[in-house]
């Protein structure tokens, strides 16, 4: 059964600075400043949140599985977005979108609602405490936060076969989408002294699959929470990419990723190029290849079980040409519209061909190298060692939220999202999800709200009765199956009288 | 003799064409050269005063 590819994106942000340098009090100035600015007072609600089910179907597999944080801020926003503290980062997670550009342009809004809530939280700190965001994955000193992607797919397919068919894929799109980082910080990653990487997360991954996200983490995270209905949907929660500024390589991450779980569902896994025999190994040394922008690095390829032998560049290589199998044959209407499917399917042809004919030409949409000819570039002009403070201050400030501090907006990235769409997301909820329901509950009915969540909201009644509104399918509750109760319900005690007929 | 010609002709509108090749990745490289400077003195003037001290303070602890 093939369904609709809803994509969320979750992304915690470095944070440094704030009074007492005290990380969980300053995200949570961030996440309160912001929510004081737009008058929103909607807590999370906890129910349904299960972040120990493993999708494996066993139980106490992990001794490490995550468990559910209450106390910290936590809030949903007239775009269905949830705004919170996470362990010790503030977290902008997407509301559920209907194509890769509009997650793309929901994660672009993110990044200005971040700003926004650094301005004001800063406004009332002192000149010591300003607090200061990065929007990144590490910190080079053996410590990362992640950019999680979600995709809605269907429950037939059995996950092991997720496993085999997007291990080449996980393990190589980081030539195309990693946002690369001077050096290397944990043990493993430190012994082959790398001068540079591809991705800011590769390092950290020492399992293939398994439940944890903060230790042992796994290139395919079993997290089995669809915060849907479990029997048709599984939500794949995929914590192995990074964080990207460059709004082409979220595009294409996130589109390529789509296509490919919808080539799974048409063809199965015997499509997909073979896994690499090791894929831990294969994600680390895929993180070192260099030779794309620097010939006298030699290139890494690793090999099949069948002694195949794939570079990162062959894997995307195949994986395009399986995608548009996939779009001539069907359409890809489940990704997205005939338009996007083409804009898509370009660029990420042109960032393949581009790596291939000369780096540089795509320096202005992937991260990495857009990164890298900085970096090489100061080297150079001053003589610096690969381990100068310099070269890392410039890999730390490219992910700056500030524009005017931002390396990253100075790399002259191509954008794909006008700051009309940017601005419009930060406000309104993608009309063709569940996320508009949710949206435009908060935005209607925000004093008869108790709280919600992925899947529900729960209502309060001027007695105080509280009443649940499951949303169980997240492509319902779109503004046109919603617009005209909405529209006929001023209040939410209306609106609960509608539903009830 | 004609036939010679041709392809003495040839050879010539290729070199030529080679030439302007060269030329014009010549001018390329110049000009991406022009703007990796630019970028440079950019970021010179943006950077982070004390890199030392603003690379050594960038700890997080770990999230997700």
């Amino acid at each position: 059964m093939a369904i609709e590819k809803i994509i969320g994106i979750e992304t915690e942000y470095g944070i440094a600075g704030g009074p007492s340098g005290d990380p969980i009090f300053a995200s949570t100035l961030i996440v309160n400043a912001y929510a004081q600015l737009v008058k929103s007072s909607i807590r999370w609600d906890f129910e349904g949140e299960h972040p120990d089910v493993d999708a494996r179907g066993q139980k106490g597999l992990n001794q490490f599985a995550p468990a559910v944080e209450r106390t910290v801020a936590n809030t949903v926003l007239t775009n269905g977005a949830r705004l919170y503290v996470d362990h010790a980062h503030p977290e902008y997670s997407s509301p559920e979108c209907r194509s890769p550009l509009a997650a793309t342009q929901y994660d672009v809004a993110g990044e200005m609602i971040m700003l926004q809530a650094q301005r004001a939280a800063n406004e009332i700190l002192g000149q010591n405490e300003q607090i200061r965001l990065y929007k990144n994955n590490s910190d080079g000193k053996g410590n990362s936060y992640g950019t999680h992607e979600n995709f809605l797919v269907s429950r037939t397919v059995p996950f092991t076969e997720i496993v085999r068919a997007m291990l080449p894929h996980f393990v190589s799109r980081q030539l195309l989408f990693g946002a690369g980082k001077v050096g290397a910080e944990t043990d493993t990653g430190r012994f082959s002294n790398p001068h540079f990487q591809l991705s800011q997360r590769a390092e950290f991954f020492e399992e293939v699959v398994g439940l944890e996200t903060t230790m042992k983490r796994p290139i395919v995270n079993t997290r089995d929470e669809p915060h849907a209905d479990a029997e048709r949907f599984r939500r794949l929660h995929i914590i192995n990419g990074d964080a990207n500024l460059s709004q082409v390589a979220t595009f294409v991450k996130v589109g390529s990723t789509a296509l490919l779980l919808g080539a799974l569902e048409e063809y199965g896994c015997e499509a997909f190029p073979p896994p690499p025999t090791s894929p831990v190994a294969a994600i680390r040394s895929f993180a070192q290849d260099l030779s794309w922008v620097d010939e006298t690095y030699p290139s890494v390829y690793v090999h099949t079980e069948s002694g195949a032998r794939f570079s990162s560049w062959e894997y995307q290589n195949e994986l395009w040409l399986l995608a548009q199998r996939y779009v001539e044959d069907t359409g890809a209407a489940l990704v997205a519209e005939h338009s996007e499917v083409v804009l898509l399917m370009t660029q990420w042809r042109e960032l393949i061909d581009g790596l291939r004919k000369d780096s540089m030409i795509v320096a202005n949409r992937i991260d990495w190298i857009a990164k890298y000819r900085m970096v090489a570039g100061f080297r150079e002009r001053y003589g610096l060692d690969w381990n100068s403070a310099k070269l890392a201050a410039i890999a730390l400030q490219y992910h700056d939220i500030v524009p005017e501090k931002s390396l990253a907006r100075m790399a002259k990235l191509f954008e794909l999202i006008t700051p009309e769409m940017a601005n419009q997301a930060m406000t309104e909820a993608p009309t063709d999800t569940r996320a508009y329901f949710r949206g435009e509950s908060v935005r209607r009915y925000s004093n008869e709200i108790a709280s919600a969540n992925w899947d529900s909201i729960v209502f309060k009644s001027s007695e105080g009765a509280l009443q649940r509104v499951p949303m169980m399918d997240p492509t319902r509750g779109t503004m046109e199956l919603t617009s005209s109760l909405f529209g006929e319900c001023s209040t939410a005690t209306e609106l609960l009288e509608r539903l009830e007929r | 003799m004609a036939e010679q010609e041709r392809v003495q002709k040839h050879r010539t509108e290729k070199s030529e064409s080679d030439n302007e090749m060269v030329d014009q990745s010549g001018a390329k490289a110049d000009k991406l050269k022009a703007e990796l400077d630019e970028l440079l003195d950019e970021i010179d003037i943006v950077l982070e005063e004390n890199a030392e001290e603003f690379v050594r303070n960038y700890v997080q602890k770990g999230g997700e």
